[in-house]
């Protein structure tokens, strides 16, 4: 059947013989064997999560009951969500109050990881000179990642806890007299957990970005009278934004959805995106819980999309 | 050169031909040691879907002894046993869950009705369940969703709760508990007599509650009761006028900085409390065992409002007939003939059948757990461990006393969604 269809469209070819089996995969068209290379990976895409995220928004629109799906559209699972944000006004409404407390978070950890992963990054890429020790020191970089992050989250609570080790050893000092309570289950400790697990996302990506900037273009600023700053500004952060943005995305994208960490290190009195998903969830209003999905992402989403505004990603990679 | 990459060409095409019927024949007799009851002359298999309380393995070692049930456990939290329910009714036999839960779970109908006439203990089971009284004749507080609301339906295939005793059983009963809080009798240093108390400006920032929407809404309610805010006709289905009071008053708590944290699961519960994180808080009972056992006084402090309960037991997956019917009966039977009730009560739970129960354990055990009276001996966990020593007294007392003193049940209200709604406001606030 192949040998037939071969046949039709290039004559010349002897079947069978050996230059056949040889000559036909350059017959390919370049276009197609883009598609089949592109093809697995979008496959995988489009079964986990193309074809699931249809159905969540379908899901969404749906209405339910105390113990099933009612597969008739209706906006309840939207309606409910923003209960009361007119009429409450100017006071917010839970979704509001919610969003705010999840971009406050979003916004220091990201600012906090910038910052630390910036210079981690720099200091990686441009003092330390041997191709041998930059390898190595990424790798301790990704030792914390041995344990689970669940790990890591909780390793933090009899460290700052009433009677934890923070608090004795500055009552011990005579530091304060009095144990501080914001150390734990407070904004502080969810900021400085959520920092800690994920600034090495900020890392990788800049690092990979600064190593790439040919070393002759900070030679040039240095010729031409450039400060270290003006170097750093004018030169570096440009061409290091590409990694900036990427790792700005993973950062801000799993801190959005993020319920776990927030939940844990704030003593589940802080409201998250994630968490108001999980309630619903669990009292099995799946189409409420859907509707929520699909607010977050859309928040999510136009973050990202401006953030893409500022670099074009495609373009830099 | 053509006919060598011919020859390896068929002969690639051969051996792959050859690996796939291979990795066919392996996969063929995987599937047959895998899922046994292709074999089931042989061993008899129960997929058992629960919450780890009633789940041992020395009960499913004893069980296979005594029957050749073979017990796999799938261990999930109350939310996640429901939701599997409701969306994967056949990914399990036998399933052991909460009686509040029936009123999402009977109306789905994916889970079959027990025979009372195939329970053997099933007429000595306690009056807790059948009428609402103890042994002693004390009636118990019936607010939410008791149990014998909702125990019996209304036929075979009904999704209806029927109002008097019929043989079909939604749930047969097997374990249930009162609970109250748990206080840090060391950190407090007076007595504590009130549910009010959790709300006392003395314990701020050191208070906890669950954060479990359907179960922490009953506590927040026995605590306006007892402030004297307000009287419920039923805490276990508030109006929404209700829930919004309710809601208020807590969030008014939360806002003044009362609550160290909230807890969801057993172990964030111990933690709190064993680190003085709090020394005031929504509890279950082991979790106040498990911080005794570690050499830190706490109390389940018997309130004089009363405890609020829980109460779960067994039913069947709708996919579950024939052979397999049988042993889920036989498990069942097994189940209330004494030795799995005697371990749960040994940890602090209540058997459904006490007699078969009391059959199972030593005198002392039975005089200290369901008779309120101080320990002869050491009292040890089913594991052997040491729980109290000798002389000391059961918190809250006996059976009677503690089950008596039920104030309401866990339960799901008729405006659950909206609960659900003002719990995240409440969280948000």
């Amino acid at each position: 059947m192949s040998e037939e269809v071969l046949q039709q469209a290039s004559p010349g070819l002897i079947p069978g013989s050996g230059t056949a089996r040889a000559a036909k995969p350059t017959r390919l068209s370049p276009s197609f064997i883009s598609w089949l290379q592109a093809g697995p990976m979008m496959l995988v895409f489009l079964a986990f999560f193309l074809i699931p995220l249809v159905f969540v928004v379908i899901v969404s629109f749906w209405d339910y009951n105390e113990y099933q799906l009612l597969p008739a559209l209706s906006g309840r699972g939207y309606t409910d969500t923003f209960e009361g944000c007119i009429a409450q006004l100017p006071d917010l409404c839970t979704i509001g109050k919610t969003y705010l407390k999840t971009l406050k978070l979003c916004f220091m950890v990201w600012t906090i990881t910038l910052f630390i992963g910036f210079w981690v990054a720099y200091f990686l890429a441009f003092h330390v000179k041997s191709k041998t020790w930059q390898m190595g020191l990424s790798l301790l970089c990704t030792i914390p990642f041995w344990t689970s992050n669940v790990i890591r989250m909780i390793a933090w609570i009899p460290l700052l806890g009433r009677n934890g080790l923070v608090n004795s050893g500055l009552v011990k000092t005579g530091l304060i007299n009095h144990p501080l309570e914001w150390l734990l289950f407070s904004e502080f400790s969810v900021v400085l957990a959520l920092v800690h697990l994920f600034t090495f996302f900020m890392v990788v990506p800049i690092f990979n970005s600064m190593v790439r900037i040919d070393k002759s273009l900070i030679e040039a600023a240095y010729d031409a009278g450039a400060t270290g700053f003006q170097t750093l500004v004018n030169v570096i952060i440009p061409l290091a934004k590409p990694g900036i943005v990427i790792g700005s995305i993973f950062v801000i994208t799993i801190v959005m959805g993020d319920f776990i960490t927030i939940g844990v290190m704030g003593g589940q009195q802080i409201a998250a995106a994630g968490k108001i998903i999980e309630t619903r969830v669990n009292a099995l209003q799946f189409p409420a819980a859907a509707a929520n999905a699909v607010i977050l992402l859309a928040i999510t989403f136009l973050i990202i999309t401006m953030m893409s505004r500022i670099v074009d990603i495609k373009k830099e990679l | 050169m053509t006919e060598t990459t011919r020859k390896t060409g068929l002969s690639r095409r051969t051996l792959l031909k050859g690996t796939a019927s291979l990795a066919g024949l392996a996969a063929g007799s995987g599937a047959i040691t895998g899922f046994p009851y292709v074999k089931s002359a042989e061993t008899k298999v129960l997929r058992y879907l629960g919450t780890a309380v009633n789940e041992g393995d020395d009960i499913s070692k004893q069980c296979l002894k005594d029957t050749g049930i073979k017990i796999e456990y799938i261990t999930a939290t109350t939310d996640d046993v429901t939701k599997r329910v409701m969306t994967q009714p056949n990914s399990f036999d036998v399933l052991d869950t909460e009686y509040f839960s029936l009123k999402k779970i009977v109306p789905s109908g994916n889970i079959l009705a027990l025979d009372a006439r195939k329970i053997k203990e099933f007429d000595n089971i306690t009056p807790v369940f059948t009428k609402g009284e103890t042994p002693g004749g004390k009636k118990i507080g019936g607010q939410g969703t008791a149990p014998w609301k909702v125990l019996y339906l209304e036929g075979k295939d009904s999704k209806k709760f029927a109002t008097s005793a019929t043989e079909f059983v939604t749930l047969i009963p097997t374990v249930y508990n009162a609970d109250t809080l748990g206080i840090r009798p060391d950190l407090i240093k007076r007595p504590i007599n009130s549910w009010s108390e959790l709300l006392n400006p003395e314990f701020k920032g050191k208070a906890s509650i669950l954060n479990i929407p359907s179960i922490g809404i009953m506590d927040a309610a026995m605590v306006v009761e007892a402030t004297g805010k307000y009287k419920y006709a039923d805490k276990g289905n508030m109006t929404k006028d209700e829930i919004d009071l309710t809601m208020k008053v807590m969030t008014e708590a939360k806002k003044a900085g009362q609550f160290r944290a909230f807890w969801k699961d057993f172990n964030e519960s111990v933690n709190l409390m064993a680190s003085g994180e709090t020394v005031i808080q929504s509890m279950w009972s082991p979790a106040v065992t498990k911080v005794r056992s570690m050499g830190i006084a706490c109390t389940f402090q018997p309130l004089k409002e009363g405890y609020r309960s829980w109460a779960s037991g067994f039913c069947v997956s709708k996919g579950v007939s024939g052979a397999k019917l049988d042993w889920a009966y036989e498990f069942v039977n097994w189940f209330l003939s004494g030795y799995a009730g005697a371990y749960l009560n040994r940890q602090g739970y209540y058997s459904a059948v006490l007699s078969t129960a009391k059959a199972h354990m030593e005198p002392y055990e039975w005089a200290y757990w369901m008779e309120g009276k101080p320990a002869e001996k050491d009292i040890k966990a089913p594991d052997g461990s040491l729980l109290e020593k000798a002389g000391s007294v059961r918190d809250g007392g006996s059976y009677e006393d503690r089950m008596g003193g039920v104030a309401c049940w866990n339960a799901v209200m008729d405006e659950n969604d909206y609960m659900v709604r003002k719990w995240n406001e409440f969280i948000a606030a």
